[in-house]
């Protein structure tokens, strides 16, 4: 008998201490270095193969490239999808085990990550490289500054403009609009021949969103939007009033896709790339679709042509050369990182590289400059490349630049607005409050 | 082997395991989102006590109320679509042809994903292009309606595919219920000239009351709790339109970085469902039937 209990005694021991080990085992992933005496930088990223093939391949060869030039680093990768990262990182954030190296938003996202102090300012980055110093567009390194110190290396810049299918404009006798009445006019006879004049996935609230922070750039001033996150300008405005009243306009005239406020972005992108409807404002990221993709068809990319936001009759904004953009996402590196040194080192060398290769290899707009002369581009990179170095001004997206419970409330009311279940007056007001809520 | 067992220490030490789980998994993180709900925390940086406020401003936002609201509806029409299911499997039961082949189609649904379904039923939903509206459009319908574009709708079209979602659950446990109803029983009724309907009216019924009570409780509380399609579907919207707790939770947790406000609906909807739950136990306080 002595001998079973000692046995049952043993077994539940044993079952507890796996249990303790199990409950031990993800806080051995300080390590530094791996068993060959590599210093190992963990690298978290949100391209997967699968669904930006072109994007992971390109980071890949970067760091093979890098492992090859420094012999003494390997660099381990984490891919997640865009959401699951979002999610991943918070939660990391939270056990205060980031990283090495990660990807981040600007703004509003990057904010509450520098005031956990869990990020090393990347200044001494750019400055100590001579390629790096010059190589940033203006104006978009320094969204992801906070207090002046710069805590994130971007990669991407994105604009938008309204793609549209040069058939269905053809066969209406339409002309590309240069102001809001063209606009309106195009609007008008699209829908009195039943086509969708243009398509939006009001659900998701950012790009509806774009419609609205448009109009208020080309009604108030291409300041006006940052200059109320700022709090130098009140959200109850005339000029954003007003537009948003424009929004609700376009609605009852049908210039929307039936429902908007149901359908998702993808959703809204289906009604253009099946030709359903006639235009699609969003921002360059759609750009391999209509012209390098693979998988869309030849026919339909010559058909698709895009045009810049048009301005307003009176309105401040009188640049049409004025964009709604912002920078997409960009490289981080963890204060608490034991390898800092050789990760900044690493940052450095993926974003030279990234502005080479991710024009030609992904279609992605990189924020660093381009040579358009010595790379082999379709025209509609040429031509936006152009234009971005003709910019007057790319205005932040509002959701960017706010924290992220205004860009929610922002969300929920652009969706309502589309929808009509706000009144314009409401629509400023709620952000108003919220805005207010947030000073004190 | 009866001395071991007879030990006390022995008892807890094969105990320990599990409790250590249910403690770890359940009641801690029960103790720890009540707490949390009383911090101001963006869930990164550092936490800052503020004792019961976003308590006392949870009890006044109507948006949460609202959302409660809306929970509760989808647990009245769950269990008003138990009263489906339960005809549905007295059919099944009553040895028709097919049942067999029956009961798998309707257990499909469970084996989807939620997020599959989802997406499955954004198609058929959608204004233009959807199954349904094209379907509306051919048998003559101008302006069917926008579905879960439309505020005064949405909720509604919601509650079709969760109840779809979960009808195979409902049905094979009906189903597994009904079958052990003794077959003398149903003989008798039957010598005695009683119909088919009063056979399942007087007998099938008040037999497996208990499944039926455990049942209702089930489809109250999933619904208190549920999530998954109508954050696939609207994400809560348009408008909170069809926003229910536990996705204004994750709204005001994961996208707005109110996770101490986060957490306190997190406690709310748990108040809600124990609150809940007793009184249905109350009502439905009835004897089980036994024959």
């Amino acid at each position: 008998m002595f001998s079973k209990k000692t046995v049952a005694i043993f077994m539940s021991v044993i079952m507890l201490l796996s249990l303790a080990l199990a409950g031990c085992s993800s806080s051995s992933s300080s390590e530094e270095s791996s068993a060959d005496g590599k210093k190992v930088i963990k690298f978290m990223h949100l391209w997967p193969e699968g669904s930006s093939n072109a994007q992971f391949s390109i980071v890949k060869d970067v760091i093979a490239e890098y492992e090859k030039e420094h012999t003494d680093i390997k660099i381990e990768t984490e891919i997640l999808n865009p959401d699951q990262y979002r999610e991943k990182l918070k939660v990391l954030a939270s056990s205060n085990e980031l990283p090495d190296i990660g990807m981040t938003w600007s703004d509003g996202f990057i904010k509450p990550y520098v005031e956990g102090d869990m990020l090393a300012p990347l200044d001494d980055i750019v400055e100590n490289d001579a390629d790096l110093k010059d190589a940033f567009i203006p104006g978009v390194k320094e969204s992801y500054a906070v207090d002046g110190k710069t805590y994130g290396l971007p990669l991407e810049l994105n604009i938008s403009y309204i793609f549209y299918n040069k058939e269905i404009f053809e066969k209406y006798n339409l002309e590309v609009p240069k102001t809001f009445e063209e606009y309106k006019n195009v609007v008008k006879t699209l829908a009195d021949n039943g086509v969708v004049p243009a398509t939006v996935g009001a659900k998701d609230g950012w790009p509806a969103s774009f419609w609205f922070m448009y109009l208020a750039d080309r009604i108030g001033g291409s300041t006006i939007l940052t200059d109320v996150i700022k709090g130098k300008e009140k959200m109850d405005d005339p000029a954003i009033v007003k537009a948003a009243e424009e929004v609700q306009n376009l609605v009852d005239m049908g210039g929307f896709v039936k429902g908007s406020s149901a359908l998702s972005n993808d959703d809204a992108k289906g009604y253009f790339m099946n030709e359903q409807a006639a235009m699609f404002l969003t921002a360059t990221w759609e750009l391999p679709n209509y012209t390098t993709s693979p998988d869309v068809e030849q026919e339909f990319k010559d058909k698709i042509g895009y045009f810049k936001f048009p301005t307003y009759e009176g309105g401040k904004g009188e640049s049409i050369d004025s964009y709604v953009g912002g920078p997409g996402v960009g490289l981080f590196v963890a204060k608490d990182s034991k390898v800092q040194e050789e990760a900044k080192d690493f940052v450095g060398y993926l974003v030279k590289r990234w502005g080479e290769k991710s024009v030609i290899d992904a279609g992605v707009i990189p924020a660093t400059k381009v040579d358009t002369a010595s790379l082999d581009l379709a025209p509609m990179y040429i031509e936006i490349l152009k234009d971005l170095s003709e910019a007057s001004n790319v205005t932040t997206y509002f959701d960017t630049q706010s924290s992220p419970a205004v860009s929610e409330l922002h969300h929920d009311l652009v969706t309502a607005l589309f929808g009509k279940q706000v009144t314009p007056e409401d629509f400023v007001k709620q952000h108003k409050d919220e805005l207010a809520d947030e000073k004190k | 082997m009866k001395s071991v067992m007879s030990n006390k220490w022995v008892i807890s030490l094969y105990v320990l395991p599990s409790l250590l789980l249910i403690l770890l998994l359940i009641y801690i993180p029960i103790v720890l989102t009540g707490y949390y709900g009383l911090m101001d925390w963006n869930g990164i940086g550092k936490m800052k006590f503020i004792g019961l406020e976003n308590y006392i401003e949870l009890a006044k936002d109507t948006k949460f109320w609202q959302s409660a609201w809306h929970s509760l509806l989808l647990g009245l029409f769950s269990t008003l679509s138990l009263v489906g299911y339960l005809i549905l499997s007295l059919i099944l039961a009553s040895k028709i042809k097919g049942a067999n082949f029956l009961r798998k189609i309707y257990l499909i649904p469970m084996l989807l994903s939620s997020v599959a379904i989802g997406q499955l039923w954004a198609k058929i939903f959608d204004p233009t292009n959807g199954m349904l509206n094209r379907l509306l459009v051919l048998i003559g319908v101008d302006n069917p309606p926008l579905w879960l574009a439309d505020s005064n709708i949405v909720l509604y079209a919601l509650f079709f595919p969760i109840v779809w979602q979960y009808a195979g659950f409902y049905i094979i446990i009906f189903y597994a219920a009904l079958k052990n109803v003794p077959e003398e029983l149903i003989e008798a009724a039957k010598i005695d000239g009683a119909t088919s309907i009063q056979i399942a009216y007087k007998i099938k019924v008040p037999l497996i009351a208990g499944v039926i009570k455990v049942m209702v409780i089930l489809a109250i509380v999933g619904s208190l709790k549920y999530f998954d399609l109508i954050f696939v579907l609207t994400g809560g919207g348009p408008n909170g339109a069809s926003e229910v707790m536990a996705s204004y939770m994750y709204t005001e947790a994961f996208s707005k970085y109110n996770f101490g406000y986060g957490s306190a609906i997190g406690f709310g909807l748990l108040i809600i469902c124990i609150v809940v739950t007793w009184v249905i136990q109350k009502l439905l306080n009835t004897k089980d039937v036994d024959y």
